[in-house]
């Protein structure tokens, strides 16, 4: 990284300037950094507004009975189980598909690609996809999971499953996947490949046992902050059909009646709860929004833990 | 001994079939891969101007241009919901714009590296807080504990505003970042010659590496922009309006955006599917959204060119 910033020592300065205080250049510094310092503060106040919001809650209940209750229209029983579960599960999606999809996609880009039309129309592609507003993956969601899949991905709820919104989410993180794990590869030195092919490897040799575990921490961290992403989108799951009052699954119901049944997520049940106008759902919404925060943050932490380790390693 | 032909050299060079069998394998695989996004990007177009023509062809076209978008009364006029992306994305861009530049050009060219360390992933903690989380506070912070002491009983509890002032802090880290990494794009010498000719730091800023980076800003004002058009919950939670609205340049009441539109017509979709194309109206508005960010990120795209032309 280049120094961008010429530190002038303090006594040049001062004799430059004629020892008078540069007043003008000291406002505009503190502008800047108030412009900086007022969205830490936005921050703050936001953190602080949630946790307060939600003391009832917890004055009331325990976290455990809190995040283990089923969905209810009575604030006071009412909890986050199904929206949790639900979350958690369509995170499995994105992981199973937008992973190893984008993944791969980066390195036939990073690696076979040669500048032709078909590369350049896939990376045409990626940069509009990337730029494409969440809602409107929403659309091809509805059109194509729901609606034309339906008979598969949920025969019973006219494709209002939670296979559709899994695989809309994974749609959606797929250009985030790309463009991080393409940076990734980018970053891996030409020595590396040099040497490898030096000594006889095919190309897949090389990128299977050369290239990836060098670009594996870069790999890791934007992989796991597009499931980050994922985990706090809420519009494309109102389109397909995510679930905010109460449902119940069967009893007896099989894993495969889970994955195509209706499904809730933690952020449509925020949209859902915080336009309820009984006063006791507005605690409930600030604990749901806490217990996601909870959750982005350990997603978070992984990524930091698993770069740090494998930096090391490599 | 017979002598190899160099058909036979090359043959045993290439290894044995199954080796070369592999290594089609995974090049088709990756090459598969990669296909996806183009045919994502396809279904995304077809599934639009599929319904959407329906739409178009099948209502009273006059009922585009109404006193407002009551899509379940067959009232769908575009105006309202245009301009009320329009008025959320002004004011979101008159917060992020400031806040973002400010921040951006604090943390490149005066916080020291040490400050920069701590304060950069601070602004990305930012970037990650979920849009309903935002909508959240818009609504049961912004617009009660600030709006209202500011605007009186002026303000509903459901308005455009704090709709906009949400979207706005929700743009702020996005555009710092890209103008960021455009201003420390900008070459030290250039700085250097600039002190050199007795610039203050406020100067080199303002008059030398701002407009070296101005493409880079004005690409990360333009992703902004796009972002904010295309935000949903922000919108749908704190600005109400959920059965549909008049048009009207009041940002202190209730109204809708494109994006919030479809999310309303979404959650009532059970009951959409009964009423006159309502439901195919979502598809409608979802194409011209489209289209919009499409040209924004195209423009972008142009002006991110032109800096790496120029350095």
């Amino acid at each position: 990284m280049v120094a961008t910033s010429v530190d002038v020592p303090a006594v040049v300065s001062q004799s430059l300037i004629g020892k008078r205080r540069d007043l003008k250049g000291a406002v505009f510094s503190w502008l800047l950094l108030f412009a900086l310092f007022l969205s830490m503060l936005v921050l703050a106040v936001l953190l602080w507004d949630v946790i307060t919001d939600s003391f009832p809650v917890w004055a009331q209940r325990s976290v455990g009975s809190f995040v283990t209750s089923q969905l209810s229209a009575n604030p006071d029983v009412a909890g986050i189980w199904q929206a949790l579960y639900g979350s958690l599960l369509l995170m499995v999606f994105v992981i199973a598909f937008a992973i190893p999809t984008g993944v791969a996609s980066a390195i036939y880009l990073e690696e076979y690609a040669v500048d032709n039309r078909f590369s350049r129309m896939v990376n045409a592609a990626i940069r509009n996809l990337a730029g494409v507003p969440s809602i409107v993956y929403g659309i091809l969601g509805l059109a194509i999971f729901v609606k034309l899949l339906g008979p598969v991905t949920g025969p019973a709820v006219e494709g209002r499953s939670l296979i559709a919104g899994g695989l809309t989410l994974a749609v959606l993180v797929l250009p985030i996947v790309i463009i991080t794990t393409a940076e990734a590869l980018r970053a891996v030195p030409n020595s590396i490949r040099e040497g490898a092919v030096g000594v006889g490897a095919t190309p897949f040799q090389t990128i299977r046992h050369h290239v990836l575990p060098v670009a594996a921490p870069g790999i890791l961290t934007g992989t796991i902050l597009s499931i980050a992403r994922a985990f706090g989108e809420a519009a494309p799951l109102l389109l397909v059909g995510g679930i905010t009052t109460f449902f119940q699954a069967g009893a007896d119901s099989t894993f495969l009646d889970v994955l195509q049944g209706r499904f809730s997520a933690m952020p449509v049940l925020v949209f859902s709860w915080a336009r309820l106008p009984q006063e006791g759902f507005r605690a409930l919404t600030a604990a749901l929004i806490v217990v996601m925060l909870v959750v982005l943050l350990l997603i978070n932490f992984t990524a930091i833990y698993l770069r740090n380790r494998y930096e090391k390693t490599v | 001994m017979t002598t190899n032909t160099s058909e036979g050299i090359a043959a045993s060079l290439s290894g044995d079939p199954r080796r070369q069998r592999r290594e089609v394998f995974w090049r088709l695989f990756f090459l598969g891969a990669a296909a996806t996004s183009i045919v994502i990007t396809i279904a995304i177009v077809l599934s639009l101007v599929g319904e959407a023509w329906v739409f178009i062809t099948s209502i009273d076209l006059s009922s585009l241009w109404d006193i407002g978008w009551f899509p379940r009364r067959g009232a769908f006029d575009i105006r309202t919901i245009v301009l009320g992306t329009l008025l959320v994305a002004a004011i979101a861009m008159l917060v992020a714009t400031p806040l973002g530049l400010g921040a951006a050009m604090y943390l490149s060219e005066y916080a020291r590296p040490r400050v920069r360390k701590v304060l950069k992933p601070a602004l990305e903690i930012l970037a990650g807080v979920p849009s309903v989380v935002l909508g959240y506070f818009a609504l049961t912070f912004i617009t009660p504990e600030i709006l209202k002491a500011l605007f009186g009983n002026a303000i509903a509890g459901f308005n455009l505003l704090a709709a906009g002032i949400g979207v706005g802090i929700l743009t702020v880290p996005l555009v710092a970042s890209i103008a960021e990494d455009s201003m420390r794009a900008v070459p030290v010498s250039l700085r250097e010659a600039s002190y050199g000719l007795g610039a203050s730091r406020m100067v080199t800023s303002i008059r030398v590496v701002f407009p070296a980076a101005v493409s880079g800003i004005v690409a990360a004002l333009i992703i902004g922009l796009s972002r904010a058009i295309g935000e949903t919950m922000v919108v749908a939670i704190a600005s109400g309006a959920t059965g549909g609205s008049l048009f009207s340049f009041n940002v202190l009441q209730p109204g809708q955006t494109m994006t919030a539109a479809m999310a309303s017509l979404a959650i009532g979709s059970d009951q959409v599917r009964g009423a006159d194309f309502a439901f195919q109206s979502l598809f409608f508005v979802g194409l011209v959204l489209f289209l919009i960010t499409l040209v924004l990120n195209v423009l972008s795209e142009r002006f991110v060119r032109r800096v790496r032309q120029r350095y």
